[in-house]
């Protein structure tokens, strides 16, 4: 006889399901999600120092697009590809997080 | 006449050092909720069996000012007593003496002291409580950090340390307590950080508070630092004199034996385990029919929650339970459980403390963020800590028993001594709906009702494998046995086993895969 019956949960390993409780980290992990490469994101929290890329313009592979700083260090965020800016989410002087989306791109059409 | 003189001179000056801080300093600690070092050792050990030593100890700092500046005891008070008639080294840093800020002339106490405690063979306690390095000194502080390190290191496995942090423990005071076996905190009390709120905050533009990121809770529960979680300090001091009370003084002793007493839980052991092998229940209630008076004190009761792991007693003395956790995540061994159980194995084995294991677990945790996470190396923290392990290891199935969590919870193949199995056990390569639908998968696809047809293979695969028969079959389980002949075949097992020795290829040491 339990005192108390506390809230169980299917939770599903393999092809069977047990009914169990969750832990808070559990609870709290971040669902995976395909990177999308047309998505500049910070990969780590810090300053938006400078802006060189513009919207609707086509940058080169390896141009710079800006200059993140962060734990003291000036980041210089380059071009993976060649491509055309499509939006630009930052401003000077912005203190992102880590994962944001700083700049989207778009193929060139031509 | 002028020896009188002298003595009473040095009452008035111990007296004086005695005061740390001062009067005002000291009431400044009282009302932030916090005993004074003093009163944090004298609660602990025996009564009158505190000895202090390097009470006149000054610093040797001359720069910002500092030549000026008396410091009683250079912020920590070091000395030798008893717990329960066990003899300890203990250190406490002093708060209220400059913030209880790290020194060369402190650490030099300290290493002292923990000198003392190898040599003597006895445990360590150091309670910590400090703003961390004494800046105004330095590379000397941080010397004096990295000389307490290495001692932790030498130390580790010849004798118990145990870290208690009461106050701040921030920067690099923090890998002390990292290095030692037992980390004890308490609620609003303790704060450990590698880099504080403010720098967090300066650096990366990310607010949280202290207690959000390094409190008590935060270490029991998020990030596993922490093995001991009290509400009070009067608790945590009661909670380290009971592990003192289970654990030997030193790696060449068994842990005291203290009289045989029987299991006080009245719970059948045969009901605690439901028959639908989906449905959880609490593993406790397993080790409370089995331990000496139905005692168990846990280790990292928060952390983890899928694996249990602590100390109880059998026949007077004391043994290492690791038991799934069905209550939470099914009783998955994840990153964070196989970390759990890994050390708690290696500081059992250090000590000459047998490991029982109640094996009831479904798996590995399935997940992208698992796998990321590294659940592959972690994992293998569990297979090597339970193959190195000579202490006697004994392992009861209670329930599921699958794919390579079978392996790993100190299965025969890992070198285990005993294994016995209920006849609830399932021991298989898969839980039967994922073995059935791999192995007829052509049958069940084929059929006119798949599911019939799968419910039925299922049904065919239980009958056949998820039993603990075709393992013994092998000689891979020892016995199967009735529930309750549990605790006398433990036992017994633990009895025979008294002499055990079991050898290792000499080496210099392994490499885990830490």
């Amino acid at each position: 006889m339990k005192k108390e019956t506390p809230e169980f949960v299917d939770f599903a390993i393999t092809a069977r399901k047990y009914k169990t409780l969750l832990t808070k980290k559990y609870l709290n992990r971040k669902p995976w999600s395909e990177v999308n490469p047309y998505e500049i994101q910070s990969s780590i929290p810090g300053t938006i120092i400078e802006i060189f890329a513009k919207e609707g313009e086509i940058v080169k592979e390896g141009e710079p697009l800006l200059i993140l700083e962060a734990m003291k260090m000036m980041n210089r965020i380059e071009m993976p590809f060649t491509a055309r800016i499509k939006k630009i989410n930052i401003a000077i002087g912005d203190r992102i997080p880590k994962d944001s989306i700083m700049i989207e791109l778009e193929q060139d059409e031509k | 006449m002028s020896l009188k003189k002298n003595i009473l001179a040095l009452r008035q000056k111990k007296a004086i050092v005695e005061k740390g801080g001062g009067d005002k300093a000291i009431e400044k600690q009282l009302a932030m909720g916090k005993l004074t070092a003093r009163e944090r050792i004298l609660g602990l050990l025996d009564a009158n069996s505190f000895h202090e030593y390097d009470l006149f100890v000054e610093h040797e700092e001359q720069n910002f000012g500092m030549a000026s500046k008396e410091l009683p005891g250079d912020g920590v008070i070091t000395g030798t007593g008893t717990i329960n008639g066990a003899p300890i080294c203990i250190y406490a840093q002093d708060f209220t003496v400059m913030g209880g800020s790290l020194g060369l002339k402190h650490a030099r106490k300290i290493t002292k002291i923990m000198d003392h405690a190898l040599k003597m063979k006895v445990p360590c306690i150091g309670i910590n409580d400090s703003g961390g390095a004494r800046i105004q000194e330095g590379i000397g502080a941080l010397a004096g950090y990295g000389e307490i390190f290495y001692r932790n290191t030498m130390a580790s496995g010849v004798i118990p340390q145990i870290s208690v942090i009461l106050g701040p423990c921030a920067g690099g005071a923090v890998y002390s307590p990292a290095l030692t076996d037992f980390v004890f905190v308490v609620e609003n009390i303790s704060k450990m950080f590698i880099t504080g709120p403010n720098v967090i905050e300066t650096v990366l533009g990310e607010k949280i508070s202290q207690e959000d990121l390094g409190g008590a809770r935060v270490h029991a529960e998020i990030t596993g630092n922490a093995h001991f979680y009290a509400l009070s300090e009067a608790e945590c001091l009661e909670q380290i004199k009971q592990l003192i009370g289970l654990i030997p003084h030193n790696n060449q002793l068994k842990a005291p034996k203290i009289e045989a007493k029987k299991p006080k839980s009245r719970k059948s052991i045969e009901n605690i385990i439901p028959a639908d092998p989906k449905q959880p229940y609490d593993v406790r209630e397993i080790i409370y029919t089995l331990a000496d008076e139905s005692k168990f004190l846990e280790v990292q009761e928060l952390w983890a929650p899928n694996i249990v792991i602590g100390f109880g007693r059998m026949d007077g003395e004391t043994v290492g339970f690791v038991a799934n956790q069905p209550m939470y995540l099914a009783g998955v061994l994840d990153c964070d459980a196989s970390d759990k159980a890994a050390r708690f194995i290696r500081f059992c084995d250090a000590f000459n403390i047998p490991i029982i294991t109640l094996e009831d677990m479904p798996g590995y945790l399935p997940g992208v963020d698992q796998e990321h996470a590294g659940v592959i190396r972690h994992g293998a923290k569990m297979l090597y800590a339970y193959s190195e392990a000579t202490v006697p290891k004994i392992t009861v199935i209670l329930r599921k028993a699958y794919g390579g969590g079978y392996i790993a919870m100190n299965s025969r193949h890992l070198g285990a001594d005993f294994m016995f199995a209920w006849p609830s056990a399932e021991i298989a390569v898969m839980g039967p709906e994922g073995a059935a639908n791999i192995i007829f998968r052509k049958e069940i696809m084929e059929a006119e009702d798949e599911d019939a047809m799968r419910q039925l293979k299922v049904k065919e695969y239980i009958e056949k494998f998820a039993n603990p028969f075709v393992a013994a079959s092998k000689g891979y389980i020892d016995a199967v046995i009735e529930p309750l002949e549990t605790r006398d075949l433990l036992l017994h097992a633990l009895e025979v086993s008294k002499l055990k020795d079991d050898y290792r290829p000499a080496k210099k040491h392994g490499i885990p895969p830490f």
